[in-house]
């Protein structure tokens, strides 16, 4: 590596001074520039200099804690404008290139690809400033101790710059992804962070837990029932005591309220959980520590289409966007209960209530085929079974044989002859 | 036959001696007086606008002719009556003799023109005796002429009726003037039927564009509104008088060969094409008559007219060469006149100009002149404006039909920084000036207000176009990199604060060094991009915009001084904005 370097530079000045005998004196005498006419090369070389592209990727120690972490993030840019040298930050890619799926643990991890983003840099500059201010508003919330949304986080940092037009952030959509730029710059979590997302979700079942110091008894919760926090670490819910047998996370709401006024989870002895769709982290971080804590089966019922699909793979291994965060999420145990494409022909459910798969949904399914943690042969069968039908499922679909025929005979069927994946 | 007659009314008969009752000669003022929109007088406004441009087309050019530098009065009142309007022009030109005025003025197809082979505004000689005509036919009254040949000869008034049925004027009221304020000069005064209105095709626009292209030309308007406006002329000189050239053989068609082999004084076919010919030597006219297979010394007269049709065809045959018409004939603008006539008239940032070799189509000779002013005070999201000129002349209507729009519109205007959409002008703060100087502008109808699209033509004016759009190009890219740096400096600077305030939040302390450091990268990283664009920018030698005789800019911002200093010598400071009609 070295002597590869250190040859192509001299090769480069070599190739100067044979063009204009100025050149070898711009390197080493930067101030004499202007008295000279610069060439587009020795401009090029110059420019060269203040980049950061020669600099290895800085990596911020795991052992530290949040606010030196922080701090860390500073002191390195303080270096690097020190050096003379475009600050940057090493942010680690987010996206499926940058995701390996593990067949030993079954789950999504995050691959060491970093992106760097400068100061100096007029595509990179703004979303830099706005790492900055984030990190700020971060180390405000540690300092006083506090916990907030990340709604709020936006709306402290929100402020105009200096008599510009321009504002930190325009919207809540600019400033969620910087946050998760920084959970994983930083290797923290986001409730390290002391930041929480808009809570979903509801809780039933045979269970008593503590919440925040009040004890909470799982089976008294009414129709509505227990709604999820953002953040759900044992120092703030512990589990007391449960009588489930399993745990039954359900996609639709509607479908949940059902299962709750019917008292399934009564009869069958579950958990019932809802995520109102994508299950926020906080429902899955609960999920992971039932599942792991209490060593209960957990069920996946969603409805059949590639997003339901998903919503049970992401329990099940994690996402690519969270990827760090599979490690204390996924729960690899996760079983996929249904709607599965083979069911309505199972239970005789009217083609009537189907609905045509459209191309938006065709081609996620194509997407699902190709992702690595979704080649088990069973999976393959499933979706491509689903693209050859054309149709896909609602899970209300099951309503249209009874009201109650979820409850009393589709659950009950699957669970008795272990219908699931 | 018979069947059809059943039935039917008694038709009068009709014969050829019934219908040579009827034949009889149309007076070319009769068939005017029903063909008015073949001359420009289709409605109210154009009339008030065709009488003014045939006016002062006459003005200029008597002027020209004469060598004076021409300066003109236009003033046009409110008649007596609702839609009437008197207009009045006169200018400081060499005047008229007594005996001509009613000809000239009352008598269509009348003129020095028509028949000779020059570059000049008027071209057929019916121009101002039609809006005579007009004036008489919708006001009934008779117009009245003002002349003087010189400061020793009495200034002479007349009024003028015309005979539509003879196309012969009569005299009224003939008087001298003692007292008139002109050494020499001439003063039409006329009543018509029309409409004054402003806007892009009004008489205001005209002659605001007509001091665009003619800097040597003084201009006193006064409209029916009272408002003034006042052109002073930025050029002391005349431009170069046009010469009278022959006909070339390309220009010929075969009905026009054949009267001139009638009308001819040569002796011999020879003699008559090497000498009622341009660019015909004695030895390339025995060439053509041998290719012909005519004797070399038959007489032009007893020439038939299957042998004008080989003599025609041995000229245009592709072996016959013959050199293209002499150019000299024609007179352009000029680059640096044209650069002072789009100072005096557009208030631009940038200016340049192209003044093309002459060419020819069909045997006539032309040349085309383009000026392209760009930014200052122009508005940025309006259309572009397009002046069409045709030997010095505005062209206001159909633009839709001129050649000079076609090609305005051919060229590829993105890529020199203009946004263009389909099928539409150029939009931007941009006023194209085109300009077509030809002994024979081919007008696509007798009112002159269409270039005809000839391929030749067209060709031309878009390379005259590409040529300035290119330099057009270069600034619009070098003004938009100049904002770009400008905005990479302001915005660095908002960011390092934002960065720095941050910082100092997070670790707890001030931290000055941090700042300075990172302002002295931010600068050298942006004065480093801006050296290195200038370094690949900059055009071949010689090229540098600004250094150009035909480029000029007038910076807002007075950056280049040198630039500047010339800007303030080429714009007559102040004229513009004080006397100058607000036209819009």
């Amino acid at each position: 590596m070295a002597t590869r370097k250190r040859s192509t530079r001299a090769g480069r000045v070599d190739a100067e001074s044979n063009g204009t005998p100025a050149d070898g004196e711009d390197v080493a005498v930067p101030k004499k520039r202007r008295a000279r006419k610069p060439t587009a090369k020795s401009l090029e070389r110059q420019a060269k200099k203040l980049e950061n592209e020669r600099i290895k990727t800085q990596r911020i120690p795991a052992r530290l804690d949040i606010d030196a972490k922080i701090g860390r993030l500073v002191t390195h840019a303080v270096e690097m404008a020190e050096k003379q040298v475009d600050p940057f930050v090493d942010i680690p890619v987010r996206a499926l290139s940058n995701v390996n799926f593990s067949p030993r643990k079954k789950i999504i991890e995050m691959g060491d690809a970093t992106q760097r983003r400068s100061l100096l840099n007029m595509n990179q500059a703004r979303k830099f400033m706005q790492t900055f201010v984030v990190a700020r508003g971060c180390q405000q919330l540690q300092a006083e101790g506090k916990t907030t949304s990340i709604r709020d986080l936006y709306y402290m940092s929100k402020h105009t710059l200096g008599d510009s037009d321009e504002n930190t952030f325009d919207d809540q959509v600019e400033s969620d992804p910087i946050i998760e730029d920084l959970e994983v710059t930083l290797g923290a979590l986001r409730e390290e962070l002391h930041l929480f997302a808009a809570k979903r979700g509801s809780v039933v079942g045979p269970m008593t837990l503590i919440d925040a110091g009040d004890e909470i008894d799982l089976s008294r919760m009414g129709s509505g029932g227990w709604s999820v926090p953002g953040i759900v670490e044992p120092e703030t819910i512990r589990f007391i005591g449960h009588e489930a047998e399993f745990i039954l996370l359900v996609e639709k709401e509607a479908v949940w309220a059902r299962l709750n006024e019917d008292k399934f989870w009564k009869r069958h002895k579950c958990i019932l959980v809802t995520g109102q769709g994508q299950p926020p982290r906080g429902v899955r971080r609960l999920l992971y520590r039932m599942v792991n804590e209490l060593d209960l089966p957990l069920y996946v019922f969603v409805d059949n289409d590639p997003w339901g699909y998903y919503i049970h793979s992401v329990v099940k291994q994690g996402s690519i966007n969270l990827a760090f965060e599979s490690q204390r999420m996924a729960i690899p145990n996760a079983r996929f209960i249904g709607l599965s494409a083979f069911d309505p022909e199972k239970f005789g459910i009217s083609p009537s209530v189907s609905i045509k798969l459209n191309d938006q949904d065709r081609g996620r399914a194509k997407e699902l085929l190709a992702y690595e943690w979704f080649q088990d042969r069973k999976w393959q069968r499933e979706i491509k079974h689903m693209l050859r039908a054309g149709v896909k499922w609602e899970l209300e679909a099951l309503s249209n044989k009874g009201l109650s025929f979820v409850t009393e005979e589709y659950l009950p069927e699957k669970i008795r002859s272990n219908d699931v994946i | 036959m018979a069947s059809k007659r059943t039935g039917t009314k008694p038709r009068t008969k009709v014969t050829a001696e019934t219908l040579s009752k009827k034949q009889r000669e149309i007076s070319v003022s009769e068939f005017f007086a029903k063909n008015r929109h073949l001359l420009g007088f289709d409605s109210l406004r154009k009339a008030l606008l065709t009488t003014v441009k045939e006016a002062v087309d006459n003005s200029l050019d008597a002027c020209e002719e004469a060598d004076v530098l021409p300066e003109i009065w236009v003033r046009i009142d409110p008649g007596e009556q609702d839609k009437r309007y008197l207009v009045t022009i006169r200018d400081n030109g060499p005047g008229i003799v007594p005996k001509q005025i009613p000809n000239i003025f009352g008598k269509l197809l009348y003129g020095s023109k028509f028949h000779s082979m020059k570059q000049s505004r008027g071209q057929q000689g019916i121009g101002i005796s039609a809006a005579a005509m007009y004036g008489q036919l919708t006001t009934g009254k008779p117009f009245s002429v003002t002349s003087r040949t010189g400061p020793r000869k009495k200034a002479l008034s007349m009024q003028v009726l015309i005979d539509t049925n003879t196309n012969k004027p009569k005299t009224l009221n003939e008087q001298e003037l003692p007292d008139w304020s002109l050494d020499h000069g001439t003063e039409i005064c006329l009543e018509l039927e029309a409409q004054y209105m402003k806007g892009r095709q009004s008489v205001d626009e005209f002659l605001y564009q007509v001091a665009v292209a003619n800097p040597h030309a003084q201009i006193h308007y006064r409209n029916p509104n009272g408002e003034t406006a006042f052109y002073p002329r930025t050029l002391s000189e005349n431009p170069e008088p046009p010469r009278e050239i022959k006909p070339h053989p390309h220009g010929v068609e075969l009905g026009v060969l054949m009267k001139m082999l009638q009308s001819t004084r040569q002796p011999t076919v020879t003699s008559f094409l090497s000498s009622d010919f341009s660019r015909v030597s004695p030895q390339l006219a025995s060439a053509i008559v041998k290719r012909a297979g005519l004797k070399p010394r038959s007489r032009p007269k007893t020439i038939v007219r299957s042998e004008a049709d080989a003599l025609y065809k041995a000229i245009n045959h592709p072996d016959t060469r013959i050199l293209a018409p002499p150019t000299n004939c024609l007179s352009p603008i000029g680059m640096q006149e044209l650069l002072s006539g789009l100072t005096r008239g557009v208030q631009a940032e940038f200016y340049t100009v192209e003044t093309r070799k002459p060419a020819v189509y069909r045997g006539n000779p032309f040349q085309v002149e383009v000026g392209i002013a760009w930014g200052g005070d122009l508005p940025a999201d309006d259309l572009a404006r397009v002046l069409r000129f045709a030997n010095r002349v505005p062209l206001l209507h159909q633009a839709g039909a001129c050649a000079i729009s076609k090609a305005v519109n051919e060229v590829s205007w993105k890529s020199y920084g203009v946004q263009k959409a389909k099928g539409a002008l150029p939009t931007g703060p941009l006023v194209i000036f085109v300009h077509l100087a030809s002994v024979w502008v081919p007008f696509s109808s007798e009112s002159k207000e269409a270039v005809a699209d000839y391929d030749e033509i067209r060709k031309e004016i878009k390379l005259a176009i590409q040529q300035c759009g290119r330099r057009l190009g270069q600034y619009v890219k070098r003004k938009v990199r100049a904002r770009n740096e400008q905005k990479r400096r302001e915005i660095f600077n908002l960011y390092i604060e934002e960065v720095v305030q941050a910082s100092e939040a997070i670790v707890g302390r001030e931290l000055p060094d941090f700042r300075a450091n990172l302002l002295s990268l931010a600068r050298q990283k942006t004065e480093l991009a801006e050296l290195l664009d200038e370094v690949q920018a900059k055009p071949a030698e010689g090229e540098e915009l600004g250094e150009q005789e035909n480029v000029l800019i007038v910076d807002p911002d007075g950056e280049d001084d040198g630039e500047a200093d010339f800007s303030a010598a080429a714009r007559p400071s102040g004229v513009a904005s004080q006397s100058m009609l607000e036209l819009s």
